[in-house]
Parts: C-alpha cells; structure tokens; sequence
C-alpha cells in the first residue's frame, strides 16, 4: 500500500510505503552516525598504515612501525630469562644445604614454589601437600623412600613406577588374588598389623598366628618389626600414617589385591632448578608454615 | 493440521516420510553397533512417527480452496511450540553445565554426561534449536505479512521446519553419544550437515518464492535481514563443512581444510554464525515485531539501508578476531580487529534506529511488558556490541581471550538480545497467530520480562568478574619474576563466580517456564479475537479472517 504522510509526532515524511501496518520515516540519518564512521575509518586506515594489515600477493604490507608478534613474544620470553637467571642458575648449581643458608634465595624458593607446585604435584599430593588415600602425605615426615635431600630429588626426578629407565619401583604383591594367602590369613596377618601399632588387640592366638604369617611372607619388604624398608619404599606398618588406609577393610584389600603406587617422573617435563625448588617446598617451606 | 492439506500435498508427505525411513532404516544395518547405526533408527523413528500422523487424517476431506486466501499460519503454530520446546532443553543442559562447572561431581560417572558433550547440547540446542526454530518460525509469519502473500506451497514450510528439527536432534543425540566433528557451532557429523544442506537450499527457495508471491511493491528491511541470514549461513556452512566421511556407514570424517586454514575457515564460520544467525536473523525479527507492536514507524529508512549494508558488509571480515596472538599471521589479525571496530557504527546505528521508533510510544513500553522485551533486547544488543569491538582489540582481547569474559559477552548477547527478543517476538506473535485477544496473563508476561532481565544481569556481572579476575590472576607475576597463581588457584577463585551464573541462568529458566505455562494457557483458554484484518491481499479477494479455524 502506499501512503505518503508527514508523521505527526517528529513531522517527518514517511517513505510511502507499508507493510502490515509498519511504515518508514525518510528521516535522515543523524551527524553522529556520519561523524562515527568517519572516526573509526580513520582509525582503522590508521592501524593499516601502522601495522602488518594488507596481504599483497607473496607477502603483505609490514607496517611503519615495524612489529612483528614472532619477534615481540621471543624477546619478551628472553628478557624474563635473563630475568630468571639472576637466582635461576644459582638454584641450578648449588646444592641443597647452601640454598638453605641463604635467607634470600630461600625466599625466592617460597616465592616461586606455590604455583610450581599447584600446577604440578597438587592435583595428586593436595593443596598443602598432606597427600590423600594412594598419594602419600609428604611432610608428615613418615618418608616411603627417604626424606633425605638426595632421596626426595631421586624421586621427583625418576617417579615411582613412572617410564624413566631408571624408575623406582614399588610392588606390594598381591597376596590373595596371586593365591599365596588364603582370605583368612589375609584377615589374621592384617589384624596383626593393626597391632603394631595399637589399632587392634588380638588375643595371644591371633597375634602368634599373625607373627608368624608376617615373618614368613612380609618381613622381608617391610622389615621384622614392620617398620619399613626405605629402598624398597615399603612403608613403616607400625606410625600412625597410612597411604592406603588402616581399617580392616582397606588392609584387607592392599593384602588381597597388592598395590602399585604411581608417581610420574619430572625429569624432562622441569629443569633441575625446578625439582630443587619443590623438593625445598617441600622438605622446607611447607612445614615451616605448619 | 494434516487435514488442511489437500490430500496430494499428504501422499507427498508420506512418499518423502518413507525415503527417509528407508534411509534411516539403510543406516541403522550399516551402522549396526556403533552410534550411526543409532542415528539410523533415531531417523527411522523420527520418519515413521510423522508419518503416523499423517496416515490418521489421510482420509479427511479436501480442504476448502478458500484457505488459499489466507495465512498460511499452521506451520508457525508448530514452530512457536516447538521454540518453546528447544529452550526448555537448551536452557536445561545450559543450567545443568553451569551447576556442573560450579560442583565437578554433578555428573554421575556417566559417559555421556561429561563437560565436552553436554556443553555443545547446550550450545546447538540453544543456538540451532531455540534461536533457529524461532527463526523459521518468525521468518514465516514475517515474510508472509510484509509480502501480504500467502508462503509458497503448503509442502515446503513443514518440509523445512521438521526437517531441521531432524538435524538438530540428529546433531544433540550425537554429541551424546561421543560423534563430534571438533568445530565449535558446527560439531555435527558430515551426513547431519548434508542434511541440513538440502533443508536451508528449500529454505531459501521457499523465502525467494514468497517473496516473489508478494503484493507489495518493495521488500521490507526485515526481510533483507532474513535473507541474508539464510543466504550466508548456507554459504558458510557449505565451506566450513567440507568433510570427507571415512566410510559411508560411520560417523566419522575428515575436513578438508588442515592446520591454519582450517582454524580461519572455521572462524570464519564461527563468528559469522554469531553474526548472520544470532545477529541479522533477529534483526530481522526486531523489525518486524517492534515497530508493529509500537505502532510507530521506523525512525530513519535511510539508517536501515546504512545499517544494513554496513553490518552485511563488515560482519565477513572479522572472523580473526577470534584467534588473536595465535599462529593466524598477524596482518590476518590486524584486518579483523579493525573491521570490528567500523562494524561497531552500523551495529550502534541499527540499535538506535530501533529504539527511536519507540519515540512517542515510551507510554506503551512502560505498560507493555512484550514491546519492553523488544526495546530491552535492542538495549542489550547495543551493549553487546559494543564489548564485541572492545574485545576484539589485540590488548583488550590479550587479557580476555580464553577467559570468561567471553562467556559474559556471548550471554550479554544470546540471553539479553537473542532470548529477550524472541520472547518479546512470541508473546506478540502467539496471540495474532491462534486469534486470540491478548496473552492469556499480562501479569506473567510481566514477571517472565523482570525474571529475565535479573536472570542476564546476575548471569553477565557473575561473568565480568570472574573473567577479568581470572585475566587478571593469569598474568600476575612475582618478583622473582614467575607465575603468582597457579592454575589451580583460578579455578578456586571462580567458584564464587560459577554459583552466581548458575544462579542466575536458574532465575533466567524459571522465567521461561512461566512463559511456557502463559503460551500454553493462551492457546487453550484465552478469550478469542473478533474481526482481526490478518490476510493476504489476492486478486481472488480476501478470505474471512475469522473463519481461519483456531486450532
Ligand atoms: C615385595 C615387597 C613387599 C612384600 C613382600 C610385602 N609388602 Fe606390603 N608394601 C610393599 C610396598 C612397596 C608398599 C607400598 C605400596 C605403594 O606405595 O603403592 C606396601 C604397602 C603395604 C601396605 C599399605 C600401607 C599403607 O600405608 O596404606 C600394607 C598394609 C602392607 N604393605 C602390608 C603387607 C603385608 C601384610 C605383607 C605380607 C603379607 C606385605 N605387605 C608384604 C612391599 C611389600
Ligand atoms: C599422578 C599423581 C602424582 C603427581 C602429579 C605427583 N605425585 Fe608425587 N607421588 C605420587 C604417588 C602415588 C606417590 C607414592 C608412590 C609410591 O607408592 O611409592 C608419590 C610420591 C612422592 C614422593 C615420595 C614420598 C615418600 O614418602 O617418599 C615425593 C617426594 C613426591 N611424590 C613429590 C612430588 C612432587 C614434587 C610432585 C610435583 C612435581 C609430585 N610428586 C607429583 C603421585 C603423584
Ligand atoms: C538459562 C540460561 C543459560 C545458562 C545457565 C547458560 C550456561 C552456559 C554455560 C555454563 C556455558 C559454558 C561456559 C564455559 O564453557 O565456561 C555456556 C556457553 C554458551 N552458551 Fe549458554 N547458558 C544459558 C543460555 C544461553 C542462551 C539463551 C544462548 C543462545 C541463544 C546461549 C549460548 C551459549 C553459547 C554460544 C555458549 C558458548 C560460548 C563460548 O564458547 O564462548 N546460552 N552457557
Ligand atoms: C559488533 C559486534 C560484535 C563484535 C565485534 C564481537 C566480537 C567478539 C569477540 C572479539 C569475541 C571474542 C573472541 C575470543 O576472544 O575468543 C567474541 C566472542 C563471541 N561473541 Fe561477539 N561480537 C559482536 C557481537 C556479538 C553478538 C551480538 C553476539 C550474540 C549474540 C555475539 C556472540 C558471541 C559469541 C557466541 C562469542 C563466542 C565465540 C566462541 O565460542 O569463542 N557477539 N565476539
């Protein structure tokens, strides 16, 4: 339908046409909308002018000021560094106990560890490194493999039945399924060992025949007493710390199914420095704040 | 509905029901034991149960011809249905990832229920099968009403409707089942995409067809707008899509493009379907449906032609934006980031130009909650713009990128402008389609428009924060010159963040649902119309309006 009318309200001609009812104004399109255009055109042939925009037919225009993202983004990574070097290399070269008595560098350590350690270890060791069921507690100073300096940056370095060749290897057999104790023996050995550390008191027949299934089939990974063979990182049955856990059930199903730890190894994913840093984490800096 | 097809238009229906059931029937035998073959009886099914319904009214007499005077609006019924149906499911699986993202565990340690596929649900069932059904759907009340003509062939608008109801039902239940091509906004499989091919051809024929049908002499912008959401989705689908299948009884397949090119193709696509489908396609809409409801002319004719052109113009340039500071060379970054910003006046222009129409009818947006649904969705469209251009500037989008901060800006512009306006759009729509007088209760339609517009701000401020915060946490370095924060660290700060978007797109959802329940009830109990003017002009002379049979 055509209708040419002026619109009362802003007494602009409509274009005349309609469309179910909807007509047009022929209103002129507003000086803002002219003055924006011509401000981001300008802008933009700006930006053209000075950086890499145009592709012309091998190559493209580079750009008056002569930037280049490749470029920006590999001096940057050098210029932090060179950053990093200043107290990266003497990470790298000294060892442990020096480190130590260096109140600075030891800050720097504090400083840099966290989030080495959240993006690394924490997903599996937990927030503060107290570990959770299959991940060992790391400073409650009851140590698989020894919490000696060089012993805690062998395993961070080689991991715990990890693919480096020179891996540390951790095998808890599995005494029911492999069919070398029966179920009740695994009950009877596993009562005994709650008593080794005064989880359960059996009676006299219970604890002999327990010893003596111990002796036989256990000792000679977890020591006579049960307190653990560090080489072996067969952990001492008689503290109060738990990897897999302590109630009956859980023992029975170590004894029964076996265990097999799984620690990565970091040797090629972070540098020396690095592991130095996060085995200071956490020989140091984590119970210190404890 | 079946009745009001003439009886070959129904024998049509059942000979293409029964192509596809073969099809489905062929791919389930091929696919036998792996998710295609499901896909095969899901087509079989979905094939057989259309044409059940058919078969019960096969017999019904021959529709009377004067219908071929009015609307035809059957099709739009459906369509509004339907709609309503997909954001229920869309918006579902949007709440459920937002509650998963806050709470980890909140998946039952099922396969299927994992981020990676429920996410995309939410995204195609939201995107494809709310925002594109509202799409057809109002594309088919618009271009009939602008035209003045009656939708070419009876055959074709159901053709395009349920068939891309089988694509997305085809792309969801995939996902599900771990079928995923790996492009984000096009995860489905080459056969969906095939099919979806032949529906948006029939498509874009049934709109050109219309159109040519139609008794005024010039085409309204709201159907520029449609258009070339169709014509460019098509295109881009077309080059982001080219897959070759592994096999012809599989899922899987293997796109053409590799390395670079294939991220540039895909953004390409990626942000053209943000561009063509949830921008041009909805203005479209808003076009129609504001300045109707308003009863007040466009402002400025010319501002639409400017707008236009420029929006259509600009849009297919800035795809790189979405790959800033990756191995996209950098000139390709600089094109996309300066498009972005000459983008941001036709996209203001057009904003503008839609909420000076409601000069002189600011006294119905206060009372009207439907025309406020419009005029707040152009507000929300102007912001979202607005943050678009901001962040695709290379140092804006350095902190942004990767954050959720995108995340805000996407649901600045998807609940606020997108879902905002088809609500506005369906509560206008559904009474003038079912002949009814009004909305069953103004009073819902009230609370759904404050539900919403809460639902958006809780959802969006809950997202700024946590993006910047999480920008922010990423690039903190110490003195000593390393990372503050670990990973780990960002994720626990967010969680504050991720409770309130959760809660947010809960309010959003109930919103919706009561607008179910009012659409619903409008349909069974609201008072009906008197003489409504609703009808084609045709040289055989109007049809009665009021005899059209309100289902
Ligand atoms: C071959 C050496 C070996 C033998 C023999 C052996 N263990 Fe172990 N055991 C280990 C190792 C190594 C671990 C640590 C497993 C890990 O770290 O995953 C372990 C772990 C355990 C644990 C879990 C401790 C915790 O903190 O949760 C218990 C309990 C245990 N062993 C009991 C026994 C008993 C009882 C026997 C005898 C029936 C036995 N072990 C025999 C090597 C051995
Ligand atoms: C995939 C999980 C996982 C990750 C990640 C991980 N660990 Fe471990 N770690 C373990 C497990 C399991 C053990 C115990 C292995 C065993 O059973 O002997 C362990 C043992 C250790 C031990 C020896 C504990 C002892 O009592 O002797 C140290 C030290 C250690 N981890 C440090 C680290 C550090 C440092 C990181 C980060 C670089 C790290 N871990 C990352 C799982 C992990
Ligand atoms: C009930 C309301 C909604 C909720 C709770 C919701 C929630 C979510 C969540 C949790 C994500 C994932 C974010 C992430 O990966 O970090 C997401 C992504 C997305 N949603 Fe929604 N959503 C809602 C409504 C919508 C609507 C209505 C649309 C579109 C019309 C939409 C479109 C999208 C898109 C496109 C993405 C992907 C964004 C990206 O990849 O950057 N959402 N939504
Ligand atoms: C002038 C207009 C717009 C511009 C210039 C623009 C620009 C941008 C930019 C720069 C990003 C971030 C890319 C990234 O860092 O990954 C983005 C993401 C996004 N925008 Fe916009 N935007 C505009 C309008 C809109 C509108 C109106 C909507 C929709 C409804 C929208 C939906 C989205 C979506 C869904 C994404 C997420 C894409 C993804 O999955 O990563 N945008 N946009």
């Amino acid at each position: 339908m055509s209708v040419d009318e002026r619109d009362p309200l802003t007494g602009h001609r409509t274009t005349g046409h309609e469309w179910n009812g909807i007509t047009e104004l022929n209103t002129r399109v507003p000086r803002a909308v002219w003055w924006a255009i011509g401000l981001t055109h300008a802008w933009a042939v700006l930006m053209w002018f000075l950086l890499p925009s145009w592709p012309l037919v091998t190559t493209y225009t580079k750009g008056l000021l002569g930037v280049d993202q490749r470029q920006l983004v590999a001096g940057q990574l050098a210029a932090a560094a060179r950053d990093h070097d200043q107290w990266m290399s003497r990470i790298a070269s000294e060892d442990l106990p020096t480190i130590r008595g260096d109140k600075e560098l030891m800050a720097t350590v504090a400083e840099v560890a966290p989030a080495l350690w959240g993006d690394n270890c924490q997903a599996c060791h937990g927030r503060v490194a107290t570990g959770g069921p299959g991940f060992p507690d790391l400073v409650d100073k009851s140590w698989l493999w020894g919490g000696d300096d060089d012993a805690v940056l062998e395993t961070i370095r080689v991991g715990v039945n990890s693919a480096h060749p020179d891996t540390r290897t951790s095998q808890m057999l599995a005494f029911g399924a492999g069919g070398m104790l029966t179920r009740d023996e695994i009950r009877t050995v596993a009562t005994y060992v709650q008593s080794l550390s005064g989880l359960a008191t059996p009676d006299d027949a219970t604890r002999q025949a327990g010893a003596q299934l111990f002796a036989d089939n256990c000792a000679s990974c977890h020591g006579d007493d049960g307190t653990g063979d560090t080489s072996l990182g067969a952990p001492n049955l008689t503290d109060a710390f738990w990897l897999y856990g302590s109630d009956s059930e859980t023992l029975f199903r170590t004894i029964y199914g076996g265990r097999h730890g799984w620690m990565p190894t970091w040797e090629s994913r972070l540098s020396e420095a690095q592991r130095k840093i996060l085995a200071l984490y956490v020989l140091n800096v984590l119970p210190e704040k404890q | 509905m079946v009745a009001a097809l003439t009886v070959g238009t129904r024998v049509l229906a059942l000979v293409i029901l029964g192509i596809g059931a073969i099809v489905g029937l062929a791919m389930a035998v091929a696919g036998a034991g792996q998710a295609f073959g499901v896909h095969g009886w899901i087509v079989l099914i979905y094939c057989l149960v259309i044409a059940w319904r058919v078969m019960l009214q096969l017999d019904a007499p021959e529709p009377s011809p004067s219908r071929l005077r009015s609307y035809y609006d059957d099709p739009i019924k459906m369509g509004v249905v339907l709609t309503m149906a997909w954001a229920i499911v869309g918006m579902g699986f949007g709440v459920w990832v937002a509650y998963l993202l806050a709470y980890p565990d909140l998946r039952y340690d099922a396969a299927w229920t994992g981020f990676g596929r429920l996410r995309p649900v939410h995204t195609t069932g939201i995107i494809f099968g709310f925002g594109g059904t509202a799409l057809i759907t109002t594309s088919f009340h618009v271009m009939q009403r602008t035209s003045r003509a009656r939708l070419a062939g009876e055959f074709t608008p159901w053709f395009v409707l349920l068939g891309y109801q089988l694509f997305v039902i085809l792309a969801i239940s995939g996902y599900l089942m771990g079928i995923n091509q790996s492009k984000e906004y096009a995860e489905a499989e080459w056969y969906a995409d095939l099919w979806l091919l032949v529906v948006w051809i029939t498509y874009f024929t049934l709109y050109i067809r219309t159109l040519a049908r139609r008794a005024e002499p010039h085409i309204y912008v709201a159907n520029w707008y449609y258009l070339s959401f169709i014509l460019i989705v098509g295109v881009l689908h077309i080059f982001n899509n080219v897959a070759l299948p592994v096999s012809w009884s599989g899922s899987r397949s293997y796109i053409l493009w590799s390395g670079v090119q294939d991220a540039m193709m895909q953004w390409w696509y990626g942000h053209n379907a943000v561009a063509f489908f949830l921008t041009s396609g909805f203005l479209g809409m808003l076009y129609y449906y504001l300045p109707k409801r308003a009863a007040r002319p466009i402002y400025s004719y010319r501002l639409s032609i400017l707008s236009f052109w420029g929006i259509t113009f600009f849009y297919v340039w800035v795809g790189s934006h979405h790959l800033h500071y990756t191995a996209l060379p950098q000139w390709v970054q600089t094109l996309g980031m300066t498009f972005s910003i000459m983008l941001l006046v036709p996209s203001w222009a057009t904003a503008a130009n839609a909420l000076l129409t409601l000069n002189g009818a600011w006294h119905k947006v206060r009372d009207d909650a439907t025309l406020r649904f419009m005029m707040v969705a152009a507000i929300f469209y102007g912001m979202a713009t607005f943050e678009g251009s901001f962040l695709a500037i290379r140092g804006v989008n350095a902190l942004s990128h990767y954050t959720d901060w995108t995340i805000a800006h996407v649901h600045v512009g998807t609940l606020g402008w997108n879902a905002i306006l088809i609500f506005g759009a369906i509560y206008a729509l559904v009474p003038v389609i079912w002949r009814r007088e009004r909305m069953w209760s103004p009073r819902l339609v009230e609370w759904h428009f404050w539900l919403a517009v809460a639902g958006t701000v809780i959802y969006v401020f809950s997202m700024w924060n946590s993006g910047i915060l999480q920008g922010l946490m990423w690039r903190t370095y110490n003195d000593a010159g390393t990372l503050q924060y670990s990973f780990i660290d960002t994720v626990m700060a967010m969680h504050p963040y991720y409770m309130g978007r959760a809660v947010g797109g809960t309010i959003y959802m109930i919103g919706m649902l009561i607008g179910c329940v009012n659409i619903w009830m409008t349909i069974r109990k609201a008072p009906e119309a008197g003489y409504l003017r609703d009808m084609p002009k045709t040289p055989a002379g109007d049809a009665d309006d009021r005899r059209v049979p309100a289902e």
